[in-house]
C-alpha cells in the first residue's frame, strides 16, 4: 500500500516528509473550512455535504499517517455509509431541513463562542506543554510484518478480541433498536385493494396527487407543486407537514427565494 | 513539519464541533457536529499512534468508528420517531422534560 | 422465714380477686350496672373473711414470717426479681385493716352512691384500689411494692376525679397526681440505689446488708432512707408534699374515708416501718422523719382550725395524724409498732368521722359548708353518735382509741431524751391540744347550736346500709385502741417485722403525769373551742375581720401560694419561654432554612429549562473547567 500513497512516508528526525507536509497544508484548511461550513450553513443538506468534505480530508490524513486501513474505513464507512444515512434522514425530515438564524436561547451563542475559544486554547496549551519533549517515532516497525492491515488484524483478533466481540453485540443491539424505534405499528387490518379503490373513487379525486416540485423551481420533497396558474398545490406534500405549515403562516410564493418556504 | 500540527488541527475541529452542537437547532445537524467531534478525536488517536510507534491508537480509532456508527443509527431512528410525532426536528422543540 | 402452706398458699387471691372484679366491672360496662355494686361490695367482705383465717393460720406458727413465692418475674442475668408475697405480721395487720375497714366502707358506699349513675364505675375503681393496696402491703420486694404504689396512685387519681365534669375535681385529681409523682420519683430512686448497691430489690436481700454483718455504709443507708421518705411524703401527704390531700376531698366521701384517711395515705408509714432495718442504720434520716412528722402535725392542726368545709377539716386532721405516725416511726427502733398501732386506731376513727361527714353531706344535698349546718344532732342522732365516738377517739378522751395510741406517741417523743425529745414532745402535746380545738369546733358547728340550714334542705337520717357500717366503726373507735394496746398484744405481734417494742426504762416525764398534762391540754383546747364557737352565734358567711393566724389557716398556711409562686409560676414562665423559643427560635431556623431552600430551588430549577443545548453548554463549561484544573495541577 505504501506504493499507492505518495505522500506517506517515515518520519525523519521527528518531522514529516515534504510530500506529507504539502498534503497537510492543502487538506488541513479544506477540513477546517468544511467544519466551519457545516456549522454556519443554514441548509442542513449543505452542512452534510461540507461535513463529507471534512471527513474525506480526515480519511486522507489517516492514509498518509501510515494508517491505510483506517483511512479507507473512514472513507467507506463515514462518507460512504453514515453520511448517506444522514442525507436519507434529512430527506425524510424534508421541509424542516434548514434552521432559522434567530437564536432563541439568550446568550447561547456568546457563551458557546467563549467556551469554544477557551476550550481550544486550553487544549492547545495542553498539547504544547505535554508533547513537546517527546521525539516522535514511527509506525515502520509495527507495520513491518506484512502490512498495516495484517498488523491491525493480528491485534484485533488477539489482544482486542473481547472488545471486538462486544462491538459486534453493540451493532446488533443498535440495529434492533433502530428498527424498534422507527417501526410503526399498523392500526386495524390491512386495507384491501378493493377497499382502497372504492375509497379513492369516493374521495372525489380519482387521479393521483401531484408530485412535489412539479412546475416549481425545486424538486425537493418539501417543496410543494405549483398548479398551472402558479398557485400552490397543497396536496403535493405530506399531509402532516402541510398542517404544521398552516399553523405557521400562509405559504409564500415559490419565488420567495432559495431557502424554500421557511 | 512535526506531526503535532495534526493535533492542533484536531483540537480546532473538535472545538468547531462542540460550538456547532451548542448553536445549531436542527437535530440532524447537531448529530453531524457530534460526528465531527468523534472524527477529531480519531485524528488525535491516529496521530498519537504514529508518534508513539504503536498500532493501539488506530485500533481504538477503529472502535470509535464502530461506536459512532451504532450511535448514528440509533440517534437517527430517534430523530425520525420524534419527527413523526412532533413534526419538528428542532432540539429546542423537544423541551417537555423540564421544571 | 418459712414457706407458705395450706391456706396461706392462696394468698395471691387477695390481689387477684379484686383485680379481676375491677376488670369485670370496668370492661362489662352498662351490662353490669344492675349488680356491679353488689359484686364490688362482696369482694372485700370475702377477702376479709379469708384474711381472718390467714391471720390465725400465721398466728399459730412459731415463725410468723411466711414467704409465698409465685413466679420469677424479671430474670435478667445477675438481676432477678421474683414475684412473691410476704405474709408477715406487718403485712397481715394491714391486710386486716384494708379488707376490714374497706368492707365497711364498701357497704356504706352501696347506700351512699345509690343515686349516682356511675356507681358501677365507682366500685370498679374501688376494687382496683383494694387490689393495688393489697399488692403494696403483701409484696416481698420493693419493685412489686412500687407496682402497688403506682396502682393506688392511679386509683386515687381516678376516684378524686370521679366527678370529672367538675373542674375543681379534675384539678384536684391532677394536683394529687403531680404531688404523688414527685414522691414516686423518690421511691424509684431508692429502688435504683438498692439495685446499684446491692443488686437486689427483695426485702430479705436488701435488709441483709444492714444491721449485724451488713456491709452497707451509713451514707448508702441515709441516701436510700431519704429517698424512701420522699416517696412516703408524697403518698402520705406529708410536708412538703402535703397540699394535695385536702384537695383530694373532691372525690366521693367513701373515697375520702377509705383512701385518703384510713389506708392509702398511711402507705408512707407502712413503707418506713417496712424499711425499719434501713432506717435503723441511719439516725440522720430518722431525725428528718421526725422533723417532717412534727412540722406536718402542726401544719395539719393549724389548717384544720380555719376550714369551714367539714371534709377539709377532717382531711387536715388526717394530715396531722399521719404526722404523728411519722413522728413515731421516726423515733426509731422500739417505736415503730406504736406508729402502726396509731395507724390502725386512726383507720377506725377517721373512717367513722368521714362516714358520718358523708352522711351529713348526703342529708344536706351534698353541701359541706359547716356554717350552714348546726343543730343536726336532733335530726341525725345516729350520725351524731358516730361522729362523737370518732371525736372522742381523735382528741384522746380517756379510754377511747386516741387516748391509748396517741398518748403513747407523745410519751415516746419525750422519752427520746435531750432537747430534741422535749421539743418533739411539746410539739406533739400542742398538736393534741389543737386537735381538740378544731375537732370541737367542727362538732359544735355541725351538730350543735342553732340551725343555719339553707332553706331548701330537709336533713334526714341515712338508711341502715349506711349507718350499720358507721356504727361498727364507732364502736371500734371507742374500744379499738384499748384492744390494740392492751397487754402490748399488737406490739408483740409486730416484733418479727419491725423489731421488739422497747419502752424506755426511765421516763422523762412519768406516765401518770404526762397523761394528766395531756388531758389538761386537751381540755384547754376543748374549752377554747367552746368559748369561741359554742357560746357565740356563728355567722353564716365567713367573717373577714379575723386574726392573721385564722387568715393563714384558711389559706392552708400559704402552702399552695408558696407552691404556686416558687414551683408553678417559674415552671409556667419556663414553659412559655420554651414555647416562645420553639416557635420563634427552633421553628424560625427550620422554617427559614426550608424557605431559603424552597426559594433557592425554585430559582435553581429554572436552570432545568428542558433545552438540550443549554445542558450541552453547561457540559462544555464543566469540561473546560476540568481541563483547566488538570493543566493547573500538572503544569504549575
Amino acid at each position: 500500500m505504501h506504493e499507492v500513497l505518495l505522500a506517506a512516508g517515515p518520519l525523519r528526525h521527528g518531522t514529516v516528509p515534504l510530500g506529507e507536509a504539502i498534503a497537510f497544508w492543502v487538506l488541513g484548511p479544506i477540513a477546517l473550512a468544511g467544519a466551519i461550513g457545516m456549522v454556519l450553513l443554514r441548509n442542513a443538506v449543505h452542512s452534510a455535504l461540507s461535513l463529507v468534505a471534512t471527513m474525506g480530508c480526515l480519511g486522507a490524513f489517516y492514509l498518509i499517517q501510515q494508517g491505510p486501513f483506517l483511512g479507507l474505513v473512514q472513507i467507506i464507512v463515514y462518507t460512504g455509509a453514515i453520511m448517506i444515512l444522514f442525507l436519507f434522514v434529512l430527506m425524510i425530515v424534508g421541509r424542516d431541513a434548514s434552521d432559522s438564524l434567530v437564536e432563541t436561547l439568550r446568550g447561547q451563542r456568546w457563551a458557546a463562542a467563549l467556551l469554544g475559544v477557551g476550550f481550544a486554547l486550553l487544549v492547545a496549551i495542553g498539547i504544547g506543554r505535554a508533547v513537546s519533549p517527546v521525539t516522535p517515532t514511527d509506525l515502520n516497525s509495527p507495520n513491518a510484518g506484512g502490512n498495516n492491515v495484517h498488523s491491525i488484524a493480528a491485534l484485533l483478533f488477539t489482544r482486542y478480541l473481547f472488545a471486538f466481540e462486544l462491538t459486534s453485540a453493540l451493532l446488533i443491539v443498535a440495529a434492533v433498536g433502530a428498527m424498534v424505534l422507527a417501526h410503526v405499528e399498523r392500526e386495524g387490518p390491512r386495507p384491501s385493494q378493493k377497499r382502497l379503490a372504492r375509497e379513492r373513487i369516493r374521495s372525489g379525486r380519482p387521479q393521483p396527487l401531484p408530485g412535489p416540485g412539479v412546475l416549481s423551481q425545486h424538486n425537493a420533497i418539501g417543496t410543494p407543486a405549483l398548479l398551472p396558474d402558479g398557485s400552490v398545490a397543497r396536496e403535493s406534500v405530506m399531509v402532516g407537514s402541510m398542517e404544521s405549515q398552516e399553523e405557521r403562516q400562509a405559504l409564500p410564493t415559490p419565488s420567495a427565494g432559495e431557502g424554500g418556504f421557511e | 513539519m512535526s506531526p503535532y500540527y495534526y493535533l492542533v488541527l484536531s483540537a480546532a475541529l473538535f472545538t468547531i464541533g462542540a460550538v456547532g452542537v451548542l448553536v445549531r437547532r436542527n437535530a440532524i445537524v447537531v448529530f453531524m457536529c457530534v460526528e465531527l467531534m468523534l472524527n477529531a478525536v480519531n485524528l488525535t488517536l491516529v496521530t498519537f499512534s504514529r508518534i508513539n510507534g504503536s498500532l493501539d491508537g488506530q485500533i481504538m480509532a477503529f472502535f470509535v468508528m464502530t461506536v459512532a456508527a451504532a450511535e448514528v443509527v440509533v440517534g437517527l431512528a430517534i430523530i425520525t420517531s420524534i419527527f413523526r410525532t412532533r413534526r419538528s426536528a428542532s432540539v429546542d422543540d423537544a423541551n417537555l422534560l423540564k421544571y | 422465714m418459712i414457706t407458705a402452706h395450706g391456706i396461706q398458699s392462696y394468698a395471691w387471691l387477695l390481689v387477684a380477686i379484686p383485680a379481676a372484679s375491677a376488670l369485670i366491672l370496668l370492661t362489662l360496662g352498662r351490662a353490669a350496672d344492675k349488680w356491679g355494686h353488689l359484686l364490688g361490695a362482696l369482694v372485700p367482705v370475702g377477702l376479709f373473711v379469708y384474711a381472718v383465717f390467714l391471720f390465725f393460720s400465721v398466728k399459730g406458727q412459731s415463725n410468723r414470717k411466711v414467704d409465698l413465692h409465685m413466679f420469677s418475674w424479671i430474670p435478667v442475668a445477675r438481676f432477678r426479681v421474683d414475684a412473691g408475697l410476704l405474709l408477715d405480721p406487718l403485712a397481715l395487720v394491714f391486710v386486716l385493716l384494708i379488707t376490714g375497714v374497706g368492707s365497711l366502707i364498701h357497704i356504706y358506699a352501696v347506700g351512699y352512691m345509690a343515686h349516682d349513675p356511675g356507681r358501677r364505675r365507682f366500685f370498679g375503681y374501688f376494687n382496683l384500689f383494694v387490689a393495688a393496696m393489697l399488692l403494696l402491703v403483701l409484696a416481698d420486694n420493693y419493685l412489686a411494692v412500687y407496682v402497688g404504689w403506682e396502682g393506688v396512685g392511679l386509683a386515687s387519681y381516678l376516684l378524686i376525679g370521679y366527678y370529672y365534669t367538675r373542674p375543681s375535681a379534675a384539678t384536684a385529681g391532677n394536683k394529687a397526681f403531680f404531688a404523688n409523682r414527685v414522691g414516686d420519683v423518690g421511691l424509684s430512686i431508692a429502688i435504683m440505689l438498692m439495685f446499684a448497691y446491692f443488686g437486689t430489690t427483695s426485702f430479705a436481700g436488701v435488709f441483709g446488708h444492714f444491721g449485724h454483718g451488713g456491709n452497707a455504709t451509713t451514707g448508702v443507708a441515709t441516701a436510700i432512707a431519704l429517698m424512701l421518705l420522699l416517696g412516703a411524703c408524697g403518698k402520705s401527704g406529708q410536708f412538703p408534699l402535703q397540699t394535695w390531700l385536702p384537695d383530694a376531698m373532691e372525690g366521693p366521701t367513701p373515697v375520702s374515708a377509705l383512701i385518703h384517711a384510713a389506708t392509702m395515705v398511711t402507705a408512707g408509714v407502712y413503707l418506713i416501718a417496712r424499711s425499719a432495718p434501713v432506717f435503723d442504720a441511719t439516725s440522720a434520716a430518722r431525725t428528718v422523719v421526725t422533723i417532717v412528722g412534727a412540722i406536718t402535725l402542726l401544719y395539719g392542726c393549724i389548717n384544720g382550725a380555719g376550714q369551714d368545709d367539714l371534709k377539709r377539716v377532717l382531711a387536715n386532721s388526717t394530715v396531722s395524724q399521719i404526722g404523728y405516725m411519722f413522728l413515731a416511726v421516726g423515733l426509731g427502733p422500739g417505736v415503730y409498732a406504736i406508729g402502726i398501732v396509731h395507724l390502725l386506731g386512726h383507720g377506725f376513727f377517721k373512717a367513722a368521722l368521714f362516714l358520718s361527714a358523708g352522711s351529713v353531706m348526703h342529708a344536706m344535698n351534698d353541701r359541706i359548708d359547716m356554717r350552714r349546718f348546726g343543730g343536726l344532732w336532733r335530726v341525725m342522732p345516729i350520725t351524731f353518735f358516730v361522729f362523737v365516738c370518732g371525736y372522742l377517739a381523735i382528741i384522746g378522751f380517756p379510754f377511747a382509741t386516741g387516748f391509748w395510741t396517741k398518748d403513747k406517741i407523745i410519751e415516746a417523743a419525750f422519752d427520746k431524751g435531750g432537747t430534741s425529745g422535749y421539743l418533739l414532745g411539746i410539739i406533739a402535746l400542742v398538736g393534741a391540744g389543737l386537735t381538740a380545738f378544731y375537732m370541737t369546733r367542727a362538732l359544735v358547728m355541725t351538730f350543735l347550736g342553732k340551725r343555719r340550714w339553707e332553706p331548701d334542705v330537709h336533713p334526714h337520717e341515712c338508711g341502715p346500709v349506711m349507718w350499720l357500717p358507721m356504727a361498727v366503726l364507732a364502736v371500734l373507735s371507742l374500744v379499738g385502741g384499748w384492744l390494740l394496746i392492751f397487754g402490748g398484744g399488737v406490739q408483740e405481734w409486730l416484733t418479727p417485722s419491725v423489731g421488739p417494742s422497747v419502752e424506755a426504762g426511765v421516763h422523762t416525764v412519768s406516765k401518770p403525769v404526762l397523761t394528766a398534762i395531756t388531758l389538761v391540754v386537751v381540755a384547754l383546747g376543748i374549752a377554747g373551742a367552746w368559748v369561741a364557737f359554742g357560746t357565740r352565734t356563728i355567722p353564716e358567711e365567713q367573717p373577714q375581720n379575723v386574726t392573721v393566724v385564722t387568715r393563714a389557716s384558711r389559706r392552708n398556711l400559704y402552702a399552695d401560694a408558696f407552691n404556686e409562686a416558687v414551683l408553678m409560676r417559674p415552671g409556667q414562665w419556663f414553659s412559655r419561654a420554651l414555647v416562645f423559643f420553639d416557635n420563634r427560635g427552633v421553628d424560625g431556623v427550620v422554617n427559614g432554612l426550608s424557605a431559603s431552600f424552597g426559594g433557592g430551588s425554585s430559582r435553581f430549577r429554572r436552570l432545568q429549562s428542558g433545552f438540550v443545548r443549554s445542558y450541552a453548554l453547561s457540559m462544555l463549561g464543566g469540561t473546560v473547567a476540568v481541563i483547566a484544573v488538570l493543566l493547573a495541577v500538572r503544569f504549575q
